[in-house]
């Protein structure tokens, strides 16, 4: 029997008749058309449904959507405003981050997590924060830079270079 | 040097806004109207015979809306090579892997898809299953295929020169042994597709594809459609590392699915399917013995390699003969000889991935090279610089290196890692490795023989003028062809980058034989470059004409008509282009003529502006059996240095730093080079590290997830210090050539060289588990306590 949720997407608030056994990545894809989000193995390996839930990271897969009533959830079509890129998707743009694209909506929601967290993380902190979200075609590189030059590049402990740092 | 306005830049790629804000089109991400869903019935058993099949219970089931096994799908016999056609889309007689498929549904949910699936009843009988090279080649052994004896899918023997005689020249001998493990593509798009047949009969396949080409002949093929009536497009593809470089049985299921309904039938595969359809990097075992002189000569190669293939022949009788034809480059050397085979059993079929056939090889012979170094006393790359090719020299295979900057790619590994400073100076436990390799920009001959162009291309101006449309076949998949093409494009039409829109990967746009063997950026550039000067040249021709000079004295640049000097009158055709845009607000002031104006002139003389490119390689190779695998137009070279920790007391491997030099020619985009070679990076040291697909013993995949299959985290990928040496490739466009496998190639033997550095061990078995180590570093210290 389907139940009623009320939720918050991307700063709409929708309320939702769910099947109990529908996930969040499900709901967020094939409901309300949210396709941002992808699906690459439906058991929370790899990271790609990443999207942020009440402020943590988490894999969409794994949540079924009834858990969802009352939250407050942010996927990757909230983060650019209508001004054009997020800062955070304008450095995985410039820095050449993203080649398939398949694991970047998810990898930049785990990055935008980690920034919301930490205003200067280390390259430790940086390289924990995406290490759930897995990515075959890049060797990570232009990951690590891309997040690092939204960081101040004052932190020492941050090797991948700061805001200044030219590609 | 020559400027360039738009190519060797740093532009970010035309891909990546999209991709970054999660509006790129997947496939899973499309809904049609009255779309049904597709799910397979695929075998439980590794090797049996189909007795029965009970479709009634599943027809039966409300929402269900088709039913299909071989009696719909047919019988003809389709492959990856016309030379070993060995599936059909449906097991007929018997299942040959856990995982062959048998029959679909198409229903009006995934659920109902897949409930109907479990109704379907199949009687089998269970036939005695080999899962190992050497129990399929035993005498006796139950066989796969009929026509295949001994089960050998292939084999090949091939001799240059003398190697017997080149090895009783030598001084030094080394015979090592060298097995891998079978690894999986992974990459993060499962297998998807959608298929539609419409009132006019006209078949359209939208799949995460690399080769849409291949994929619309081989369903026109196995369902004996007319290929005019199949089309096959790809939206965006989230990777394929060569194992989406094939028509699937899925997408040929979805296909019937969707003639048989008459409605859009979508299917994916989970993950565990992506693991059970395989096709990825078969499991090699080497035997290589290396013969050199005293002063570091490299005499002969003899080379045996049994390929654990799989219950289809998928890629493997291509795989078979690079694993030979790609190994003795990058060095000079005149006695070479291969014994090949590929080997049936009952596991999923293995096929290409990154650095094809080659790259297990490679980890064999560079491990050599370093202990005839060490022997006698030579530096590493002191040894392989004595060796190598040089820009025009031909392999004893025939192998012609036309541009080859191999040399400059270990010196700038040396200088680079620290390589002088470093070798032979650091402490235990730490190791420094090095490693070369090379690979094809593009294989010489499409799969199936023909004269075909292996790329075409149409470049159309829009009528308004100033915007060129570029159309390709062509794969992007990720690796940045859509870019590469575009700036290539812009850069031979003088016009900025954003005034070229693209659209790929549709067979109606034309042939591209599609991403495989690192060949699109030389294959669709020359295509592209050709059709851009074609739409080009018609627009001068026009403004040459109207303004009475010669068209060899007018070019266009950076959007901007130049002439050559004295700059003719051009008022008229200005006044006539203003005319025509009465109320725009946008018209041209400039003191020069704008390509803008000068193909809307055109358009109005000539009608639609459209140039057309093609490309094919001159012939190449040689005249032997097999000689046609491993010829390219072209071929990209790489050194890298690996620097690594060994822990002496548990075996644990970890990788601190790589140095990569990569000769892509000329780099079209630096940025997108570099991913490629860290990306290749990566996955060089998944394989070498932790990437094993294991299976239980009755052949099913038991590491069928990402979780227990272990490629490379953000948290092992060591630095890498990615160094793109360009070279002038005479036969690419713009002097540009490959990057995306031949980056891969030293990087296990980099690793395996470092660890001997570190630790004093060789190892002849991937993946490096702490266990395998650790055990070869006792081995190690018993025989020195000896």
């Amino acid at each position: 029997m389907k139940r009623i949720i009320s939720v918050s997407i991307n700063n709409e608030i929708h309320e939702l008749a769910v099947e109990p056994n529908k996930t969040l990545a499900d709901l967020l894809r094939y409901d309300l058309g949210l396709t941002g989000t992808k699906k690459g193995c439906d058991t929370g390996d790899c990271g790609a449904c990443t999207v942020i839930l009440n402020g943590d990271a988490v894999n969409s897969c794994l949540v079924l959507a009834v858990q969802t009533d009352g939250a407050t959830v942010e996927t990757i079509e909230g983060l650019s405003n209508g001004d054009g890129l997020h800062p955070i998707q304008a450095a995985f743009v410039e820095h050449g981050a993203i080649q398939c694209g398949f694991c970047s909506p998810g990898m930049i929601m785990s990055a935008k997590n980690i920034l919301d967290k930490h205003q200067n993380p280390s390259d430790q902190e940086i390289r924990q924060g995406i290490s759930g979200n897995l990515c075959r075609c890049t060797g990570y590189q232009k990951i690590f830079k891309a997040i690092s030059s939204q960081c101040s590049d004052t932190n020492p402990g941050n090797n991948y270079g700061g805001l200044h740092e030219k590609i | 040097m020559k400027k360039f306005d738009v190519i060797s830049s740093r532009a970010s790629r035309i891909d990546s806004p999209d991709k970054a804000t999660g509006k790129a089109v997947f496939v899973d991400d499309i809904c049609m109207p009255g779309m049904l869903f597709g799910a397979l019935l695929q075998s439980p058993h590794a090797h049996a015979k189909i007795i029965s099949i009970d479709t009634s219970k599943a027809e039966k089931l409300n929402g269900v809306k088709a039913v299909i096994t071989s009696k719909e799908a047919g019988n003809i016999k389709y492959g990856v090579s016309p030379a070993r056609y060995d599936e059909t889309i449906f097991a007929i007689d018997k299942v040959r892997y856990v995982g062959d498929e048998i029959a679909a549904v198409a229903a009006v949910s995934l659920d109902i898809a897949q409930q109907a699936v479990r109704l379907i009843q199949v009687e089998y009988e269970l036939l005695p299953a080999v899962f190992t090279v050497e129990d399929a080649m035993k005498e006796g052994a139950p066989q796969l295929h009929e026509n295949f004896a001994g089960n050998l899918s292939a084999e090949v023997h091939q001799e240059f020169g003398n190697v017997e005689e080149g090895l009783k020249q030598s001084d030094i001998v080394k015979t090592t042994m060298m097995k891998s493990k079978r690894q999986d593509g992974a990459f993060i798009e499962m297998q998807g597709c959608i298929a539609e047949y419409d009132n006019r009969n006209i078949l359209t396949l939208t799949s995460s594809t690399q080769v849409p080409h291949y994929v619309q002949r081989t369903i026109a093929m196995v369902l004996g459609l007319d290929i005019g009536k199949v089309r096959v497009k790809k939206p965006y593809v989230g990777a394929g590392f060569g194992i989406k470089a094939a028509a699937n049985p899925m997408e040929l299921a979805c296909c019937v699915l969707a003639m048989q309904t008459k409605k859009p039938v979508k299917m994916n595969y989970t993950r565990e399917q992506v693991f059970m359809y395989g096709r990825a990097r078969h499991q090699f075992s080497h035997k290589i013995t290396t013969g050199a002189k005293k002063d570091g000569t490299i005499m002969a190669l003899k080379h045996e390699c049994y390929l654990d293939g799989g219950a289809y022949t998928s890629f493997g009788i291509a795989t078979v003969y690079y694993t030979g034809s790609l190994l003795g480059g990058p060095y000079k050397l005149k006695n070479m000889s291969y014994d090949g085979y590929r080997v049936y059993n009952n596991k999923p079929a293995c096929g290409a991935q990154r650095g094809h056939g080659a790259v297990i090889a490679r980890a064999c012979f560079e491990q050599q090279l370093d202990m005839i170094a060490e022997e006698i006393g030579m530096d590493p790359l002191t040894l392989r610089i004595k060796n190598m090719m040089n820009t025009g020299d031909t392999t004893c295979n025939d192998l012609n290196m036309s541009s080859f900057g191999m040399s400059e790619c270990i010196e700038a590994v040396r200088k680079g890692s620290g390589w002088d400073k470093k070798k032979g100076n650091l402490p235990k436990g730490k190791g420094i490795g090095m490693a070369c390799g090379f690979f094809v920009s593009g294989a010489g001959y499409p799969i199936y023989r023909s004269d075909t162009f292996h790329g075409t291309v149409i470049v159309k101006l829009t009528e308004d003028g100033g915007t060129a449309l570029v159309y390709t076949a062509s794969a992007e998949i990720g690796q940045g062809s859509d870019t590469a093409f575009a700036m290539i494009a812009a850069e031979t039409l003088g016009i900025p980058l954003e005034n070229v829109r693209l659209a790929s990967g549709d067979t109606d746009m034309g042939v591209d034989l599609g991403a495989y063997s690192s060949r699109q950026t030389l294959m669709t550039g020359h295509a592209t470059k050709e059709a851009a000067e074609h739409a080009k040249q018609q627009v001068l021709e026009v403004i040459a004409n109207q303004l009475d000079i010669p068209v060899q004295n007018i070019d266009v640049k950076k959007g901007f008509i130049e002439f050559a000097d004295p700059v003719p009158d051009f008022s008229n055709l200005r006044t006539r282009y203003i005319k025509e845009h009465r109320g725009w607000t946008d018209n041209p002031d400039f003191e020069k003529l704008t390509f803008k104006e000068a193909s809307r002139i055109a358009f109005l003389e000539k009608g639609s502006i459209v140039g057309t490119g093609k490309y094919k390689p001159h012939s190449l190779g040689g005249k032997f059996k097999g000689a046609a695998v491993g010829t390219s137009p072209a071929y990209g070279c790489s050194a890298q240095v690996a620097e690594v920790t060994v822990d002496m007391e548990t075996g644990q491997v970890s990788i601190d730093h790589i140095t990569d030099a990569h000769d892509c020619g000329k780099a079209i985009n630096m940025t997108s080079v570099e991913g490629q070679m860290e990306g290749s990076v990566s996955m060089g040291i998944g394989e070498a590290m932790h990437e094993e697909v294991i299976f239980d013993d009755k052949g099913c995949v038991l590491n069928n997830d990402l979780a227990e299959y272990k490629m490379v985290t953000s948290m092992d990928m060591p630095t890498v210090n990615a160094i793109v040496v360009e070279s002038d490739e005479p036969n690419g466009p713009y002097g540009a050539k490959e990057v995306g496998e031949g980056a891969i190639m030293p990087t296990i033997p980099a690793i395996l060289n470092a660890i001997y550095d570190a630790a004093g061990v060789r190892m002849f078995e991937l993946p490096l588990t702490p266990e395998r180590v650790y055990h070869a570093i006792q081995a190690y210290k018993e025989k020195l306590s000896a």
